[in-house]
């Protein structure tokens, strides 16, 4: 009988095969663990087995190569730490055995580096891995990692460590399924690398037996065990005609009647320029500017901004940059930029335009050498701010912009209220951008952190598509564009129902452009009118969906 | 005793890569060789696991003593600093 799962699909295709789970179980030591007596053999068995752990994991990085090789040298010089070591030594003297006195060591470390902040909690999954690769080895288990076979699988897994990636062997594993992760996690990084499919935050992924025979599909995010023979056939066919679909797909984007959409991608520095130029980008429609400030204790100075805004202003001679100004607060808080007071809830709180408002000095620093970075190229910048709530927020922003020498400042539509009075926004703001990830939380309630809260974090919802219906019509009452930069943009379905609700340009993450193009040209305008008011009239997420699809014919070759 | 007090230039502090080339320059000397962040309590520059749990950023100053005198400290002196700035 066949059972369905959902999960976000980060990786295009299709996969089918038996399921051969990856095990991260390992026996965890009594906590009262004693060795038998003589503390210094059993000292001596402690740190043999950490010198074996870490000449097991450089010889997995010289394999690997590439980034991989770096974090598993790094987890070599972690298992071979001898700061550790001593701390390990002392608790078999003081009469723990081995496993134990590893695990309580390492527990000391991990406690400092999960509290030193974000940058260093992805470490934490490093370590943890370390300990248990020495820990099942002093206790005689597995070490645990990707299964062997002789034959191809779909490996389903909580999640994947950069020890049981590196050595992975593409030829035997056809998809990824895991419970854990997001479109950033190294299992959807190693899956687009290697152009496998895969599906993170799969729920229910933990519940499906070894050996279970798996359909997976990794554009949709559908997981479905023991499928009916003809359903695998149909998935097969339908991820081969995507891929060829998208590979074909070439020239700006447009509909199949001449009505043009530009593509852009959404950028976070000149280090993702060359897959947007080589996907076909049209300029950027979201240039991230955070990564500048994350992570320092002062903000970055006016030549180095100007490099980094002008590096990717001269990558699109011609065409468009829309860059968005620092975006700080909530989940990206910046040292030098303290929130005034404790917020219980950050996502409500001094966030983005309020943040800057706060702190105008370093948006006028910000504003002015992008003013600067444009001097001299060819391409059109557009200046956006975040977090934009009403008409006096979006006139405060221009007036601003404009004292800094930024011709087109508009805003981000991610604010309920700054949809439903986009008319009055529209008179001050040169364009809208919607930010559907953020306008989604905020329509539904629903953080975007929150796992248990799927359902609502959908830009299907009809609420949020009717959010952008308005905001979408006051722009163009206005004369003014209002493209959308949310993962929304990057679903080929949805795309086609955003143009039909007026949205004037889309802007995705680079790799989701082909398949958006090869969309966009199998319909014409008045079908994505008709499908945007299907999607209007559905009472549900699902039947949005599937009332867009049949008014989309024109997808049905895509598998869509 | 050599001693040398830097500001770490790296992007990303001294964290992930520059930590793990940082650790292992050290290692290669005989002596003690320790790292502090600012007047906080020195650690092991041998030790991965303390380095990076100091959580040096961009900008921080580091304190780096090595043991001994004359021209191996010095060199190793200018390794460290130079990977702390280093991108």
């Amino acid at each position: 009988m066949a059972q369905t799962y959902r999960g976000a699909g980060v990786s295009p295709g299709a996969g089918y095969g038996p399921v051969k789970r990856l095990t991260r179980e390992v026996p965890q030591p009594a906590p009262d663990a004693r060795h038998a007596g003589d503390a210094e053999a059993e000292a001596r068995r402690a740190v043999a087995a950490m010198e074996q752990t870490a000449q097991d994991l450089t010889a997995r990085g010289e394999r690997a190569g590439g980034e991989a090789a770096e974090v598993l040298s790094a987890q070599a010089l972690m298992a071979r730490d001898p700061a550790l070591a001593d701390d390990v030594r002392r608790r078999v003297g003081e009469g723990a055995d081995a496993a134990r006195a590893v695990s309580e060591a390492m527990a000391v470390y991990r406690d400092m580096l999960a509290n030193a902040g974000e940058y260093l909690a992805a470490r934490v999954a490093d370590l943890d891995d370390v300990r248990d690769r020495i820990v099942a080895r002093l206790m005689g288990a597995p070490i645990p990692g990707i299964p062997d076979s002789d034959s191809p699988f779909v490996l389903v897994a909580e999640d994947l460590a950069p020890a049981d990636t590196a050595v992975l062997d593409p030829a035997q594993v056809v998809a990824f399924v895991t419970r854990e992760g997001g479109p950033t996690s190294h299992t959807a990084i190693l899956a687009r690398s290697l152009g496998l499919p895969a599906v993170v935050a799969c729920a229910g992924a933990d519940a499906i037996a070894e050996g279970t025979m798996l359909l997976v599909d990794g554009a949709t995010g559908e997981v479905v065990a023991d499928p009916d023979p003809a359903a695998v056939e149909a998935a097969t066919a339908a991820a081969a005609a995507r891929a060829r679909a998208a590979a074909q797909s070439t020239g700006p984007g447009r509909t199949a009647d001449g009505h043009p959409v530009p593509l852009l991608a959404n950028i976070g520095g000149p280090q993702d320029l060359p897959a947007a130029l080589e996907n076909g980008a049209e300029g950027v429609g979201l240039y991230r500017t955070e990564f500048l400030f994350l992570d320092r204790s002062d903000a970055p100075g006016h030549d180095e901004q100007v490099a980094a805004y002008r590096a990717v202003l001269e990558a699109f001679p011609g065409g468009k940059v829309v860059v968005r100004t620092l975006d700080a607060g909530a989940d990206k808080p910046l040292a030098f930029l303290p929130a005034p007071a404790a917020e219980p809830n950050p996502a409500l709180g001094e966030r983005g335009l309020r943040m800057m408002r706060r702190f105008p000095e370093t948006l006028d620093a910000q504003l002015a050498a992008l003013a600067e970075a444009e001097r001299g190229t060819d391409a059109e910048l557009q200046v956006m701010a975040p977090m934009v709530t009403d008409a006096e927020d979006s006139e405060w922003f221009a007036a601003v912009a404009a004292k800094a020498g930024v011709q087109q400042a508009g805003v981000m539509i991610e604010v309920p209220a700054a949809a439903l009075r986009a008319r009055h926004i529209a008179a001050s703001a040169a364009f809208f951008s919607i930010g559907t990830n953020d306008l989604t939380q905020y329509t539904c309630a629903a953080d975007r952190e929150t796992g248990g809260l799927g359902r609502f974090q959908d830009p299907w919802q009809p609420g949020v598509l009717d959010l952008v219906a308005v905001a979408a019509s006051a722009a163009a009452e206005a004369g003014r564009p209002c493209g959308v930069c949310g993962e929304a943009a990057a679903d080929p379905l949805l795309a086609c129902v955003l143009t039909g609700l007026g949205v004037t340009s889309l802007s995705m993450g680079a790799s989701a452009l082909p398949l958006v193009r090869a969309a966009l040209a199998r319909v014409e305008l008045a079908q994505c009118r008709a499908a945007a008011d299907a999607a209007l009239a559905a009472r549900g997420p699902e039947e949005a969906r599937a009332a867009a699809a049949a008014a989309l014919p024109g997808l049905a070759e895509l598998g869509l | 005793m050599a001693q040398r007090r830097v500001t770490v230039e790296s992007k990303v502090g001294l964290h992930a890569r520059p930590a793990a080339m940082f650790v292992e320059a050290a290692s290669k000397a005989g002596g003690q060789v320790t790292v502090a962040k600012g007047e906080g309590t020195p650690v092991s520059a041998k030790s991965i696991l303390a380095v990076m749990g100091l959580d040096v950023r961009n900008g921080d100053e580091i304190v780096i003593d090595v043991e001994g005198e004359g021209p191996d400290a010095d060199a190793l002196l200018d390794r460290l600093a130079e990977i702390a700035n280093a991108d």
